[in-house]
């Protein structure tokens, strides 16, 4: 298995235990998760340098999942790379759980509580300075959501990250195109996504956040990029891969369970027949 | 009396701090030869930052300092640093207790001739309410200087209260100065006022005044608001069973309402709440607002004497 269909599985796995969570808790924001889940799989079993036996390593790469709905994605990554276990996904947004609704800087490998948007991107510029003084080479990845591009504060970060230079930054922007009450043109038009971040002096690179090799890459081009900070705008699709809500907005938070149950206990059957990676991973 | 300013003060104090820990880093917006974090930048500028007029995104970045072992102090107008940004105070900096310092000049009406706009009677109140956050408002200058030096030391978020110029000392030097537990000012047992910030020498001043008419008053400034001392509010309680305080803020949400807290639930003395009557008020000189706020050694008098019969 070659790294690009290594990295398909996991994000699948990340998938299956997105819609599992979700329906077993009975509430959540599937659409946003899954959207993030291929972006999310290239992060943690590929690109980031991190340590979960000790995730407040001071020289780890931090991510701030500053679109917090999608918190169970975030989950399902730190699960299946050791956090903590995945006994603990089936208690997410139960009371005494340290899997909260939205991340939580109490949570193992969680680097910044966030979900009230627009705030992700400041703490990570407190990161990426932070690493600044203290001469440290870990880079600062925060994911952001196109309906949170509607939050001022989200502007008033980017100026500063573009001021200080921080070429140790890397927005992911999960471009899916819908928020909670509608596509993000009905909401509030942003117009060209592209030239707002360029005229804030960004390096701005374009994806299709589902194709492996083009997000790697992508990775590998803002690396090499110094001196100004570079945002990744990913083309996503909202839902992805639970194909009965995928591209609907309604679906941003959970709608149906009893359809989503179904769904979860099918994408197990298909998932135990389908490859040999998922057959003792899957609960 | 001599006067200092508690602005300069708290910059003087960031640049001691600062020489002392190398992790403290000091964040502006826009303000800096306002607030005085002008002399921090100065002294080190490769740990200033000036965000720039943008107070939320302020204090998110000083939470992301924080999680890498910085001990930032996010400076802003008490306005905009108690309400612009009181989301993501909550949120970034206090839901994971983190080690945010926020150093807050220009609270209460010390803004005075630009209005009710820049003015600031409501910030205890707001953070106060905040889980985590320690809430500080110290005297004088030298007050303020020994809540910076102690907010250092102290992990969490703190929110500093500061006032502007002229603020008349009343301690000689920082360490006279008992955070926790505030200072005793003047003793006696037939009422007690509880006060703050620029408050507290007018409530000595009316109680050396009352001495030589025979009234003898306690007088305890109180620099930390929350937690608040208990048990230095409840001996004065049994000592003196009956108590004013007087404060810079709304009657509703500030000092009053701390040690009203205390007392009902443990030892329900008459209280009596001197401060801002929930209005706003508007621009004028600082002595000419808190004259309408009644905030003045002869209204305190007069409400210490009425108080009694």
């Amino acid at each position: 298995m070659n790294k690009k269909e290594e990295l398909e599985r996991w994000a699948q796995l990340l998938r299956y235990d997105v819609v599992r969570m979700i329906s077993n808790a009975n509430s959540g924001h599937p659409g946003g998760s899954l959207s993030a889940a291929d972006i999310a799989a290239c992060l943690y079993f590929n690109e980031m340098n991190i340590r979960p036996d000790e995730p407040d390593w001071p020289d780890r790469d931090r991510f701030i999942l500053s679109k917090g709905h999608a918190a169970p994605v975030l989950y399902a990554a730190l699960a299946r790379k050791g956090y903590f276990s995945i006994e603990t996904l089936k208690t997410l947004r139960t009371a005494g759980s340290m899997l909260q609704g939205h991340p939580d800087i109490h949570t193992p490998g969680v680097d910044m509580t966030t979900g009230c948007l627009g705030q992700g991107l400041s703490a990570g510029c407190g990161m990426a300075l932070s690493a600044r003084l203290d001469k440290k080479s870990y880079r600062v990845y925060v994911m952001m959501g196109c309906g949170e591009m509607n939050e001022g504060q989200v502007w008033e970060s980017v100026m500063s990250a573009a001021h200080f230079k921080l070429d140790n930054i890397l927005v992911i922007l999960d471009y899916n195109q819908l928020q909670f009450d509608g596509s993000v043109r009905e909401v509030l038009n942003p117009g060209s996504m592209k030239k707002r971040w360029e005229g804030f002096n960004w390096n701005v690179i374009e994806i299709n956040g589902h194709d492996i090799n083009e997000i790697l890459s992508s990775f590998k081009k803002a690396k090499e990029t110094k001196d100004i900070p570079t945002v990744i705008i990913a083309d996503t699709i909202k839902g992805r891969g639970v194909k009965f809500i995928e591209k609907d907005y309604m679906w941003h938070s959970l709608m149906d369970n009893k359809k989503f149950t179904e769904y979860a206990e099918q994408m197990r059957e298909e998932l135990k027949n389908a490859d040999s990676f998922y057959a003792d991973r899957l609960w | 009396m001599q006067t200092a300013s508690m602005r300069t003060a708290y910059g003087e104090a960031l640049v001691e701090a600062g020489r002392e820990n190398k992790n403290i880093v000091v964040l502006e917006a826009d303000l800096s030869k306002a607030t005085k974090t002008s002399l921090f930048a100065k002294a080190f500028p490769e740990r200033f930052f000036n965000i720039g007029i943008a107070e939320q995104n302020m204090m998110s970045m000083a939470a992301g300092f924080a999680t890498c072992g910085k001990v930032p102090f996010a400076t802003a107008l008490a306005v905009f640093a108690s309400m612009r940004a009181l989301e993501q105070v909550r949120t970034s900096v206090c839901i994971g207790n983190l080690n945010v310092k926020i150093g807050a000049p220009y609270g209460g009406l010390a803004t005075a001739e630009n209005g009710p706009t820049h003015q600031c009677i409501s910030d205890i109140n707001m953070m106060r309410g905040l889980p985590n956050m320690t809430v500080l408002a110290p005297s004088d200058a030298v007050s303020c200087k020994a809540c910076v030096h102690w907010a250092v030391k102290h992990k969490g978020p703190v929110y500093i209260r500061i006032l502007r110029d002229g603020e008349p000392v009343l301690y000689e030097k920082k360490e006279d100065v008992n955070i926790e537990n505030g200072n005793r000012l003047h003793e006696g047992n037939d009422m007690a006022i509880i006060c703050n910030g620029f408050t507290s020498h007018m409530a000595l001043q009316a109680a050396e005044e009352l001495t030589k008419e025979g009234m003898h008053v306690t007088v305890h400034d109180i620099f930390c608001i929350k937690p608040i001392a208990a048990d230095v509010i409840l001996d004065i309680a049994q000592k003196c069973k009956r108590i004013i305080t007087v404060e810079e803020h709304n009657i509703y949400g500030g000092l009053g309402s701390a040690v009203a807290e205390v007392i009902s639930q443990s030892r329900p003395v008459p209280l009596k709440i001197m401060g801002v009557n929930d209005y706003f008020s508007d621009s004028g000189s600082h002595k000419d607002l808190l004259e309408r706020a009644g905030l003045t050694v002869e209204n305190i008098i007069r409400q210490v004497k009425d108080f009694v019969e």
